[in-house]
């Protein structure tokens, strides 16, 4: 009884707005949950006016920002300066069509899947498409006219072109061990294993995370957009809602680093030891946990992390950052990888 | 103190116990007086490193205050630090003594010696438009405390790598350390942008400073 | 975000001359650094002062010996005790005055907790220069418990006035010593806390090992001294050399560092602060009783001469040279600055390293504007 027109445009058209409400809305509550949490790491409080104890700060930021004027540097492009932006914030946005969230359900009578879709080359897909975000900062450096932030803008993006390697090797070996490229695919591959892929590839999880940290300019690895370096950083000229869209971006792409995390090494919508504990899951007590719970909680466990590594670390100096990420992660990455692929060879014999 | 037999003819008071000298807080302070200082050994080391350099040698409160001759600083300087081990220059500064004979300004160097911690205070009297021989080839760090005292004072200082005015802004004009430079300070329009404002008159509303 | 402009590209080099500052979140004030670059490195760096000149010196020569106190709370603002003590103690020499020895030893108590007040602030702000967020809030909560004990010693938090020419001018309060003795207690677990952010942390080593650095034979050439002294290896301290305040009477050790470098002036600050705890418990077990004021004339008239007194301050060594010409006015009083002298050694420190440890320098140098410019 399965109406097509509901099917094929309702249930998708559906699946958009949640996802991307949840994620814009995600993405500017990061703001506050870094704000509070860094408070409290920092012996103060943080924004605790705005609303029940601050929980509506986000809100009036946004508002602020909406009706802030917008100044455009005079001798701007005035295309491409509009272009930086965006080319940040959709990238960072369009990644979650293909994220799973949970196992596909039953609505309705509908087998509705809480994710948009599952393309069979999903991470490629990913990271094709978060490379894109990195044209986004080369171009709002080089739109705005100042010299400055062209050069911050370069030194951002080749902190982020270099740092996708060891990011890319990372991920090829969690696709050794479930010889898919399909997420909703890789998630179930952990369910058979019996096991999260974080403990086989342990190391390709750490450099993952790390990697993830400096993809999204996050501190210890966010020099170029400090505040006490001498270049400013490609943002410098934004103002209004364009700059939020950048700072958007950040926070969308920690949540994206967050989830594919989540579902390469963590079991994504599984809870721990799914096999092998299968029975306490079913149990009455905790069988109500619903799967996408699991994959909350453990994408707020990296989101933590974030935020604590800027609780606690300094920054790297740039040149120190480059030689971090190639000589470091990415002769790691590459051992790694050839030690998962022979264990891989040796265990599965596929 | 012995006892002292009551004259009057009462009984004896029992023996009194010396009076304790008072602690020198409790005392008024005793001043410290000026000597001279010609025998003394670091002036006497002084004198024998350099020929004829001491020209007055002053003890006061411990310290030892050497004059010496103005052209000969730079010289006396670096006998001082290579010979005598005054390696570290501690503060170089000057004093503005108006329309004193010998010289207007005393220009003051005050070293160090880490071998046995003990310090020594060179003097030299400059008048009003003569140059002093600069010490940075001796001391590095005289650089910019020459630069303090040129910009303070006006002394000019022979040999500076970049005698620019420190503390003050370019193009002041005067300086602030003289006795005869107001405490409330000079108009800064005229006096400092000659060519842009009236003589008299600070900066004028639309005008440009620079 | 920072403040920027390009001066005078020279036409037939890569060189880029920038102007850092004086309106910069890094510089601690109104500092303005002149930098050639080749690319990212720094050739050449000039710093460019006097933002804050306020005619101190000739200010000084308008008023009373007492009067001129207050003044030199403004001097290095973060340290106002130690300042006090050194002009204090310049007068008292040229008077041939001497402090009551409970005097002194509140003096020596309020000198090291200056010490430590003005290392939270150095500490804070210089990881945060670095990157690190988080050691500025803990520092200054331990700060604001010394600066609530000043409060209640003399009334103000930041320019404490404390001290007067012959001793102090107040007696301690009811409980302050108590209070003193509960910071001290507690104190040296607060450092171990930051210890463990910082000391050992992979990326701070990277920031600070190797970076600044300025060798003891150059170090005494360029006149430093302070912290950017004894991280270079010279075991130097006014306190140990010339001692006063009867600093003689208490055990206390100077921490030197080995190779000159930001790392090193870290742990020396660091150690400086667990000797001040030291010398403060000292204190604080063995106060002794009596006046806290010597017998002075109401007006200080010194003697026709010239004299020169230095204390350790948090920054180096502080020093005022007084002339008097025998009137209750000091002919000329000039401060010898160690924040000023030791940032003339800045290019030679920086020459051939990065923007970013440009920043690391400056802070290491702990240099406060209010005593460069006076």
């Amino acid at each position: 009884m399965t109406n097509p027109w509901v099917a094929f445009l309702l249930v998708p058209l559906v699946k958009i707005v949640v996802i991307l409400l949840a994620v814009i809305l995600l993405a500017a509550y990061m703001s506050f949950f870094e704000r509070k949490i860094l408070a409290y790491m920092q012996i103060r409080i943080g924004p605790n006016r705005v609303g029940p104890r601050g929980w509506l700060q986000p809100i009036a930021d946004a508002i602020k920002l909406l009706v802030k004027e917008d100044i455009v540097p005079a001798r701007a492009e005035k295309l491409v300066y509009f272009l930086g932006p965006v080319l940040v914030v959709a990238p960072a946005l369009v990644v979650f069509s293909v994220i799973p969230f949970g196992p596909a359900f039953k609505l309705f009578g509908y087998e509705v899947a809480p994710y948009l879709t599952d393309v069979n080359i999903g991470i490629l897909f990913i990271l094709g498409v978060s490379s894109i975000g990195v044209y986004g900062v080369i171009l709002g450096g080089w739109a705005s006219n100042n010299k400055f932030s062209m050069m911050g803008g370069l030194r951002s993006a080749a902190q982020l072109v270099s740092y996708e390697v060891p990011m890319g090797l990372s991920v090829v070996t969690v696709l050794l061990m479930a010889n898919s490229l399909s997420l909703v695919k890789i998630v179930e591959a952990q369910k058979q294993a019996g096991v999260w892929f974080f403990i086989p590839g342990i190391v390709a999880f750490f450099i993952y995370f790390v990697c993830g940290v400096a993809e999204t300019n996050r501190n210890p690895f966010d020099l170029p957009e400090a505040e006490s370096e001498l270049v400013a950083g490609f943002h410098t000229e934004y103002s209004g809602m364009k700059f939020a869209f950048y700072f958007l971006a950040e926070y969308a792409n920690m949540v994206v680093i967050s989830s594919i995390a989540t579902v390469l090494f963590l079991g994504g919508w599984l809870p721990p030891f799914p096999n092998w504990l299968a029975a306490l899951w079913a149990s009455p007590a905790l069988a109500w946990i619903p799967p996408i719970a699991w994959f909350v909680l453990k994408m707020a466990v990296f989101l933590f992390v974030y935020i604590w590594f800027r609780g606690t670390f300094p920054r790297y100096r740039f040149d120190q950052l480059m030689d971090l990420g190639w000589k470091v992660f990415i002769p790691v990455s590459l051992v790694n990888l050839v030690a998962v692929g022979a264990g891989v060879l040796l265990i599965g014999g596929k | 103190m012995s006892e002292q037999d009551n004259p009057s003819g009462a009984a004896p008071a029992s023996p009194q116990p010396p009076a304790a000298p008072k602690p020198p807080w409790e005392e008024k302070p005793v001043l410290p007086v000026p000597r001279d200082a010609r025998e003394q050994a670091q002036v006497r080391e002084l004198a024998a490193a350099v020929a004829d350099a001491v020209i007055e040698a002053v003890e006061f409160a411990g310290q030892v205050t050497v004059t010496v001759g103005r052209e000969r600083i730079a010289e006396i300087g670096r006998a001082c630090k290579e010979k005598l081990g005054y390696a570290f220059l501690v503060d170089l500064t000057a004093v503005d003594w108006q329309d004193r004979p010998e010289g207007r300004f005393d220009v003051v160097y005050w070293m160090h010696r880490h071998a046995d911690s003990v310090r020594l205070r060179l003097k030299v009297r400059v008048g009003a438009d003569t140059e002093v021989p600069s010490v940075t080839g001796v001391w590095k760090v005289a650089d910019w405390m020459e630069r303090e005292v040129f910009d303070m004072f006006g002394v000019y200082f022979a040999g500076h790598p970049n005698l620019e005015r420190i503390l003050t802004w370019e193009g002041f004009n005067g300086h602030p350390l003289r006795k005869d430079f107001p405490l409330e300070g000079i108009d800064t329009g005229a006096a400092v942008y000659p060519d842009v404002f009236p003589p008299g008159g600070g900066p004028v509303a639309g005008g440009e400073g620079e | 975000m920072s403040n920027l402009e390009s001066i005078k590209p020279f036409p037939d080099s890569e060189e880029m001359e920038i102007s850092f500052g004086p309106q910069h979140p890094a510089t601690h004030g109104v500092l303005r650094v002149l930098l050639r670059l080749d690319g990212e490195r720094i050739v050449d760096a000039k710093p460019v002062i006097g933002y804050l000149h306020r005619g101190t010196e000739k200010i000084f020569e308008r008023e009373t010996y007492n009067g001129t106190i207050p003044h030199t709370d403004r001097l290095d603002y973060t340290a106002a005790a130690t300042n006090n003590q050194a002009l204090v103690g310049a007068v008292e020499k040229i008077m041939g005055v001497t402090v009551p020895p409970r005097a002194a030893a509140i003096r020596v108590m309020l000198a090291e907790l200056q010490r430590i007040a003005s290392h939270t602030i150095w500490l804070g702000t210089h990881a945060l220069d670095i990157g690190a967020q988080s050691p500025f809030f803990y520092t200054f909560e331990e700060r604001e418990k010394i600066l609530d004990l000043f409060e209640e010693y003399c009334g103000a938090r930041l320019t404490l006035n404390s001290m007067r020419v012959g001793g102090q001018p107040y007696e301690l309060t009811d409980g302050w010593v108590d209070r003193c003795r509960a910071f001290v207690d507690q104190f040296p677990a607060r450092v171990a806390e930051w210890e463990r952010l910082l000391t050992a942390n992979r990326i701070w080593k990277l920031r600070t090992i190797g970076v600044g650095v300025i060798s003891a034979a150059s170090a005494i050439e360029w006149g430093l001294t302070g912290p950017p002294l004894r991280g270079s290896g010279v075991k130097w301290d006014v306190r140990k050399v010339f001692p006063y305040d009867r600093y003689d009477e208490y055990d206390f050790e100077i921490p030197v560092g080995a190779n000159g470098d930001t790392y090193d002036r870290y742990l020396v600050r660091l150690e400086e602060m667990r000797q001040s705890v030291r010398i403060l418990q000292q204190c604080l077990a063995k106060l002794p009783d009596g006046p806290v004021m010597a017998k002075v004339p109401k007006v200080i008239k010194p003697p026709k001469g010239e004299v020169y007194f230095s204390v350790e301050g948090p920054k180096g060594e502080l020093g005022f040279y007084v002339v008097s010409d025998g009137g209750a006015n000091p002919y000329r009083l000039h401060v010898r600055p160690a924040c000023f002298i030791n940032l003339q050694a800045l290019p030679e420190m920086v020459r051939g390293l990065l923007v970013a440890d440009l920043i690391a320098v400056i802070g290491t140098l702990d240099i406060v504007l209010g005593e460069i410019d006076r």
